[in-house]
């Protein structure tokens, strides 16, 4: 279930209260965030829709630590993270949470392998190991046969398949996708949508995905809309619960 | 080592500039290692200088001499124990550019004098017993192929002709700071072959018993030969060396103002590089971030990059810094000892790794305080 008027449930992962965020552009003040509530439960896959400018990439940076809120809180599977100190909420980050981002955001002086291996870097894990588990998340998204080549040898689509494989790979609590087809093809992006709607489907993850594309967002459980600082439920899919 | 694989990637994204950084870094610290080489070598004498010895001359300057009869009048003064002599004959090998120091001297007692230079007793004894015969330092003798009973001609310019000596002896140093290009011949030869100057020596050494009254003997000494027509100069080994050396100018000073000019040179290069890789690699680093790098561990990969760099620099630096001065003396015997020992290779790699931190640390810090959200907006 997710809900948006703030009403407390027991079962949320993601709880989001009373968020503002404002940003100062010389002498003017800007209100990106107003207020905003929001419960996402476990294994929901949620779309964020919106004018270019709402704010849906700020609530992402926000759910995901990367940004801090003028005030309201984010809680995230019991953890309010608006009161973490930056290294515990790097550590936070690391374990928590699958980034993908509208332009892949791959290191292209590493190999695909290499890329999907940072994160597990921040862990305990043995090389052996470490290897292992890049292996398995490469496969998972189709590139077990890439494993060595670099970004720049790999079409769009595959170098977001790296990308997803990189936030899959430390099996975080959620998954947070900032535009993931906008940089691609139809056909890419399809394949990226179905490979998204597998890791909600098939392996319960939880999912927020901001995107302009209403095919995109088609494919999520929930579709919410980022309008004037405040999000409102467009509707649910058949399968949202 | 986890990140070790990521830092060395980082260094292969811009080969060139990384090649011409590390080069920059090595052409600055192999020139520090040939200044510190010539310092030491200029300074070496200071270096070895014995303790307990003074080293006494014509008050004039070192060039006049003394008479002979001193040496008798030196041991009388209360805590000398051993005097020697010896004195400069200036002659070439076969030409002017074969230099190299010849010193007639009292055989006697200039070994007991000298005891830091080894010579096996076999050896000094049938130099001693040979009245052409003479002592050559190891270098001097590998560097002109000589053995022990080859006879080679010195063609004296202050005393004229040809002068033939026999190799009765190779003496090696106790360490590496130690002067193994001299040449020792027998005083009495040179005294009876020369025509002019008879009866006269360059300087003497005195030994005394104790260190603590070198300046009490070296008083008593000028007291001792004041007013007379040949006044005497006595200082210690170390201040007379000292002097030697400063007659070229204040070494240390100017070696450490090349120093300093390079190493600043080196700490604008070598941030300038790497102010512009994190420049360059600002989204990345936010990527990083976003994945859950701390800002402690964006600072130590950005610090470790730089020092890397600057080690690998200052390594190539200084190794062939350490190759040049093996060749030897590159003057053909202005600087007898030209050694880069291992101190002066380790102050080279601190100074590289000062330059790595210090070059490193503005870049890093920018990285370290990179906001997320800023960095990724520039992708």
């Amino acid at each position: 279930m997710v809900r948006v008027d703030g009403s407390d449930s027991s079962k949320a992962l993601i709880r989001v209260r009373n968020l503002n965020k404002k940003y100062r552009r010389g002498a003017e003040t800007i209100d990106v965030l107003q207020g905003l509530d929001l419960d996402v439960d476990p294994g929901e896959f949620v779309a964020f829709m919106g004018p270019s400018g709402s704010g849906k990439t700020t609530l992402l940076n926000l759910l995901g630590g990367l940004d801090l809120p003028t005030s309201g809180s984010v809680t995230v599977a019991g953890d309010e993270i608006t009161n973490m100190s930056a290294p515990k909420l790097a550590a936070w980050r690391a374990r928590h949470v699958g980034f993908i981002f509208q332009m892949y955001n791959l290191i292209p002086v590493l190999t695909a392998a290499q890329n999907v291996e940072l994160p597990l870097l921040l862990t305990g894990l043995s090389k052996s190991r470490r290897r292992q588990q890049v292996e398995t998340a490469l496969t998972l998204v189709g590139l077990a046969d890439r494993t060595k080549h670099y970004p720049r040898q790999l079409s769009g689509g595959q170098e977001q398949r790296v990308a997803i494989a990189r936030a899959i790979v430390t099996d975080p609590t959620f998954l947070l996708a900032d535009e993931p087809t906008g940089d691609l093809d139809r056909g890419s992006a399809d394949e990226i949508l179905d490979l998204i709607s597998s890791l909600a489907r098939d392996y319960g993850k939880t999912i927020l995905m901001v995107t302009h594309d209403p095919r995109a967002a088609e494919r999520a459980d929930v579709e919410l809309h980022l309008e004037k600082g405040v999000l409102v439920e467009a509707g649910s899919s058949p399968v949202a619960s | 080592m986890k990140y070790l694989p990521f830092i060395l990637r980082n260094l292969k994204r811009k080969k060139t500039r990384t090649i011409l950084t590390i080069g920059s870094i090595a052409v600055a610290l192999f020139l520090f290692g040939l200044l510190v080489t010539i310092e030491t070598a200029l300074n070496a004498g200071v270096d070895v200088a014995g303790v307990d010895r003074l080293v006494v001359r014509n008050r004039i300057s070192l060039i006049q001499p003394l008479p002979l009869s001193y040496q008798q009048r030196l041991l009388q003064i209360p805590h000398v124990t051993r005097v020697t002599h010896a004195s400069w004959f200036g002659g070439v090998y076969q030409d002017e550019r074969n230099f190299f120091p010849q010193f007639a001297i009292d055989t006697n007692t200039y070994h007991d004098v000298f005891s830091e230079f080894l010579i096996p007793d076999d050896q000094w004894q049938a130099f001693v017993a040979d009245r052409e015969g003479a002592v050559a330092g190891r270098s001097l003798a590998e560097k002109y192929g000589w053995h022990i009973g080859d006879r080679i001609p010195i063609r004296g310019t202050i005393f004229q002709g040809t002068w033939e000596f026999n190799i009765r002896a190779i003496y090696d140093g106790t360490s590496g700071e130690a002067d193994e290009s001299q040449f020792w011949f027998h005083y009495d030869y040179l005294d009876e072959r020369r025509a002019w100057g008879e009866g006269l020596v360059g300087w003497y050494t005195v030994q005394v018993d104790d260190p603590d009254h070198a300046v009490e003997v070296a008083a008593a000494i000028d007291d001792r030969f004041a007013n007379s027509a040949w006044e005497t100069t006595t200082e210690t080994e170390k201040a007379f060396a000292a002097g030697f050396a400063k007659q070229i100018g204040n070494i240390r000073l100017i070696v450490l103002s090349i120093g300093a000019v390079v190493l600043f040179t080196l700490l604008l290069v070598t941030g300038s590089a790497m102010a512009t890789a994190v420049r360059e690699r600002v989204p990345e680093l936010g990527v990083l971030k976003t994945l859950g790098f701390r800002d402690g561990t964006v600072l130590g990969l950005v610090l470790a990059e730089s020092v890397l760099i600057a080690l690998v620099g200052g390594g190539i630096g200084v190794g062939l810094a350490k190759l040049f001065t093996l060749r030897g003396d590159p003057t053909g015997g202005m600087l007898p000892i030209f050694y880069l020992g291992p101190d002066e290779m380790a102050l080279g790699l601190g100074l590289a790794l000062a330059v790595g931190l210090l070059a490193g640390a503005i870049p890093a810090i920018t990285a370290m305080r990179l906001r997320i959200v800023d960095a990724l907006r520039r992708v």
